[in-house]
């Protein structure tokens, strides 16, 4: 099946709601009366191909459907567990928090406020985690990005941490590693978020100069801010199948332009297809291809 | 006669799409006055009374009034300024400022982008490279420059005009006015997000001054592609930010109607991004803003590029880069840091930088 149809839910919610007979022909006989009644946690449906799949057999796949091979969004510390050899991550700039630059408030709360409630939820400080890691030996320094913090979205913290993740990896000399998976600049913000966009740019510049090697995994989803700057200047740019990759949101654009998206727009296919990708890795053999790489650029 | 008279009358309301003649919504008043000047000189010169010393006593109240208004305008209305219809472009200060202009198009890979122009020309006694975001004064015009919404070919274009002025050592000014870059399907196709970052990529390697300016909106990452210098300067009521106050309403407050709010929760007047020091410079306006007086305010941008590129100049190239990358590297960073990494001696700093590292080495892996 394709990766990269995405059906949204609310076809499914539909049917729940109106249990018309045409609908129901279409729903080939199975029931979804379980639906509720299934303990929370165990199941998760696929938005790829919309199977129920069994959630620990998702895991034990890397959380790749073992169905349709979508790729779901994974978490930080899960991606480093998955691409970092084992135990073998070293956090660094770990308590770096944002002081609100704008002090920013909106509707009934604030961005401290949503900053509290995201660190509780995502169990991580900031939208992004660097450190020293070693890939199948190979030692880089690993920037990874946390979807459920804000979106996953650029703002100081961000900016700062890659910079010094640059910093480090040019002074160490090692390869540089980003894996990428963000809605953009932080708009809690404002123009501090989009000068990150410049500085993170900047920064990479003096990596070139210096000859380091920088390779960055774009994950789902990477729009906005992050790939209009960070995120599309690796040497070698990586994706996953079937992720959303783009400038800007794909609501945006049929906003703008008031027309039906084509189908399969803005995924990792798509930008492969118009010359913007290396290559598309699955996420199990995302490990031994940047080891790979690695070891292709050696000097 | 009185037929004609209005028709004149409307003449300027046509030109712009504000029903009253270019006043704003909260310029209630100045429009009353201006109204009110316009009955008495058509009264007198149809009844023949001179009414002069009655109008200049107007002309003063309605000065008054505007030194009022514009010295506290909230957030949302220097977004309406700054989007006023009547506000000078690109096209006026190509023709007021710079002389002999020389446009150079195409990015060389696809097309020309009419939302970017790139040319030479003399500001002063100096040559430059302009770039500038172009927003189109006819609907035609508007219609071709993408209503200041630029396409990848655009910053390609920007870029490679750009690296042609650093060969010859021709310093560059950056003019933006543009509500974002274009979010289309083409525009994604071509590699949208590739073309800017790689603009952010290169800028702070030119090895030329670079003086940038907000001229009017300056909208996330469409301004910021040709907005990385040695200077970032400003215009009075232009703004700039991350997001569109709309954009920002309609996903922080589900409501773009809320668009005020956000305008102001976003800090994105030149007042605020001066305090919060993400420009260098705040470049004032005529009373009344740029659109009632465009002379003025290109005589104010030209006086501020003549004097910043005379300072750029002075500096050493390598000195020049070195500086502009600390000061990318600084943004965000909180004033009191700032004041502290500046404050702190040569010395001192060599020695806590030092510090630092071994720290860092220190975290070795557990496993190899």
């Amino acid at each position: 099946m394709p990766t990269t149809a995405k059906q949204p839910p609310a076809q499914v919610r539909g049917l729940n709601n109106n249990m018309g007979k045409e609908v129901k022909s279409k729903w080939n006989g199975f029931s979804l009366k379980p639906r509720k009644e299934m303990p929370e946690g165990l199941w998760v449906r696929c938005p790829g191909c919309e199977h129920m799949l069994y959630k620990s057999a998702v895991e034990k796949n890397l959380n790749v459907c073992p169905e349709c091979n979508h790729h779901f969004r994974i978490e930080a510390a899960t991606r480093i567990k998955y691409l970092a050899d084992e135990d073998s991550f070293q956090e660094i700039l770990g308590d770096l928090t944002t002081d609100d630059p704008l002090g920013f408030k909106f509707r009934d709360t604030t961005y401290k406020q949503r900053i509290k409630d995201d660190v509780k939820k995502s169990g991580v400080k900031e939208a992004m985690l660097i450190g020293k890691a070693f890939i199948k030996g190979r030692g880089i320094i690993l920037a990874v990005m946390e979807p459920n913090f804000l979106m996953g979205s650029m703002g100081f913290v961000v900016g700062e941490k890659l910079c010094a993740a640059i910093d480090m990896a040019m002074a160490e000399k090692l390869p540089l590693v980003a894996v990428c998976c963000s809605g953009g600049a932080r708009m809690h913000e404002g123009v501090v978020s989009l000068g990150q966009m410049a500085k993170t740019s900047a920064a990479l510049a003096k990596f070139d100069e210096a000859g380091g090697l920088y390779i960055c995994v774009l994950t789902d989803p990477t729009t906005g801010g992050v790939t209009a700057s960070f995120a599309t200047l690796g040497d070698c740019l990586i994706a996953e199948p079937g992720a959303l990759i783009g400038f800007a949101g794909p609501r945006t654009i049929a906003e703008t332009i008031k027309i039906e998206l084509p189908e399969g727009f803005q995924t990792s296919e798509f930008m492969l297809e118009h010359g913007f990708l290396d290559m598309i890795v699955n996420r199990r053999d995302l490990r031994s291809e940047i080891a790979r790489l690695i070891d292709y650029c050696q000097k | 006669m009185a037929e004609r008279d209005t028709i004149i009358d409307k003449m300027p309301n046509n030109k712009n799409s504000l029903s009253n003649g270019g006043h704003l919504e909260f310029e209630g008043k100045v429009a009353d006055l201006d109204s009110q000047m316009n009955e008495l000189r058509r009264l007198s010169s149809i009844k023949g009374i001179d009414y002069s010393a009655e109008i200049r006593r107007l002309q003063r109240q309605q000065v008054t009034e505007l030194k009022r208004i514009y010295s506290n305008l909230t957030a949302w209305q220097t977004v309406q300024v700054a989007r006023h219809p009547n506000r000078p472009l690109l096209s006026d200060y190509l023709d007021l400022m710079v002389k002999d202009f020389r446009e150079l198009h195409g990015d060389r890979c696809f097309g020309d982008d009419r939302a970017i122009i790139t040319g030479l020309g003399h500001i002063g006694r100096e040559r430059v490279l302009i770039v500038g975001q172009d927003k189109g004064k006819s609907t035609k015009q508007k219609i071709a420059c993408n209503f200041g919404c630029p396409n990848p070919e655009g910053y390609r274009k920007a870029l490679a005009k750009m690296k042609f002025a650093e060969k010859f050592g021709i310093p560059i000014v950056t003019l933006i006015d543009t509500p974002g870059a274009y979010p289309g399907i083409g525009a994604e196709e071509r590699g949208q997000a590739q073309a800017i970052a790689v603009n952010l990529n290169q800028m702070p390697r030119l090895r030329v001054p670079i003086i940038c300016i907000v001229i009017g909106e300056g909208g996330s990452g469409g301004a910021l592609g040709i907005g990385v210098g040695d200077r970032l300067a400003i215009l009075e009521f232009a703004y700039y930010s991350v997001i569109s106050p709309e954009g920002c309403a309609a996903i922080l407050w589900r409501d773009g109607s809320q668009a005020p709010k956000a305008a102001e929760a976003l800090k994105l007047t030149s007042k605020d991004l001066y305090k919060l020091g993400l420009v260098d410079a705040v470049i004032s306006e005529p009373l009344g803003g740029a659109h009632r007086n465009l002379h003025d305010t290109v005589y104010n941008v030209e006086k501020y590029i003549v004097k910043t590129l005379r300072d750029l100049k002075r500096t050493k190239l390598d000195n020049l880069l070195d500086n502009r990358y600390k000061k990318l590297r600084l943004i965000g960073v909180s004033p009191a840091e700032k004041l502290r990494r500046k404050t702190l001696a040569g010395k001192e700093r060599v020695k806590e930088a030092l510090e630092a590292i071994p720290t860092k080495r220190k975290r070795v892996p557990a496993k190899v």
